[in-house]
């Protein structure tokens, strides 16, 4: 905080709520823990000890009440579609989600001749981030929550939202 | 015993309900079979003591080509004797019906809902026909070739506008 900075002990740190605030969001995305194709495999390989997702202070939570972040991480049919868009409406604000591979984005080999699939997550629910591929690396996975904490720095949580 | 000799058997004991055999030109041996007799040949091909044909290993519907008949495929196996055969059935395109064999055996059950689910075939006596895969909803039955997408199922669109 600028002139005020080193001015006190070390143990007293001085800064705006909304940063504070930002910086635990952004240390803590949990995101919802469901997959929907092949795409998830690879979410879970990013979860698990080779990656570690959990040191970005991710973690899978069962619930949507609990979840930050939504990671749609597969194909998403038509009959799951509605079923995506209720568990979105069920997490709490503020929520974020991550469109994870081709399918998410765009219906991805599915894009013709995919009678069943819903071309693009984005058509139903508000999409922050994109990770392309098919499926994306975990590294990629990684990434993207990466641009997410990024996003999340940059916002005002306690400002009303316009509507 | 050799297909053929399953064969065989079965003409000398269902006399009409068993069309052909074809041997050239498919990859297992096959029996065609009427539509309104495949329970009741099942349940002899299970029962038979020299048959025994205690496995459906599979239940298969098929659209050729959009316009002519739909066919149901089985692939038995006997677990004990160690052989294969194979039925085949021809059914309408539009209401076919076939008769059910969830109840002789239980592979069935899920398999005739999905040939009912993506192929609008019926199967008669079955414990409990409806669509396994899609919605119950759902207009049409997507695997005929004369299917065509619906541009749009409950507000969202089917296919991307390009
Ligand atoms: S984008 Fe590729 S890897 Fe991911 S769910 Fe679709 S087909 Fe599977």
């Amino acid at each position: 905080m600028g002139a005020l900075n080193h001015k006190f002990n070390e143990n007293i740190l001085i800064t705006s709520l909304d940063k504070l605030l930002n910086w635990s969001r952004s240390g803590s995305e949990w995101y919802f823990q469901f997959g929907l194709a092949c795409c998830a495999i690879e979410m879970m390989s990013a979860a698990a000890a080779r990656h570690d997702l959990e040191r970005f202070g991710a973690m899978p939570r069962s619930s949507p009440r609990q979840a930050d972040v939504m990671i749609v991480a597969g194909t998403v049919s038509l009959k799951m579609a509605t079923r995506v868009k209720r568990l979105y409406e069920q997490m709490a604000e503020p929520k974020y989600v991550i469109s994870m591979g081709s399918c998410a984005n765009s219906g991805g080999p599915y894009w013709q001749y995919g009678y069943h699939v819903l071309k693009g997550v984005d058509q139903i629910i508000p999409v922050d981030i994109y990770i392309p591929g098919c499926p994306p690396r975990p590294e990629a996975l990684l990434e993207g929550l990466m641009h997410l904490q990024k996003k999340m720095r940059e916002e005002h949580v306690l400002e009303k939202k316009e509507v | 015993m050799t297909e053929q000799e399953i064969y065989s058997g079965l003409r000398g004991k269902f006399g009409e309900k068993v069309l052909e055999f074809m041997e050239e030109g498919t990859l297992n041996p096959t029996a065609v079979i009427k539509a309104d007799s495949v329970a009741e040949i099942c349940l002899f091909l299970k029962n038979n003591e020299s048959l025994q044909f205690d496995s459906l290993m599979n239940l298969a519907a098929h659209d050729p080509d959009g316009e002519s008949e739909l066919s149901v495929i089985y692939h038995l196996y006997s677990t004990n004797l160690n052989h294969y055969f194979t039925l085949k059935t021809h059914v309408s395109r539009e209401n076919g019906v076939v008769e059910s064999v969830a109840n002789i055996y239980r592979t069935a059950d899920w398999h005739e809902r999905e040939a009912y689910d993506l192929f609008g075939i019926k199967f008669n006596d079955h414990p409990d026909l409806k669509r396994i895969l899609l919605e119950e909803d759902w207009e049409g039955h997507p695997l005929k070739k004369d299917y065509v997408t619906a541009e749009f199922y409950r507000g969202m669109r089917i296919e991307k506008v390009k």
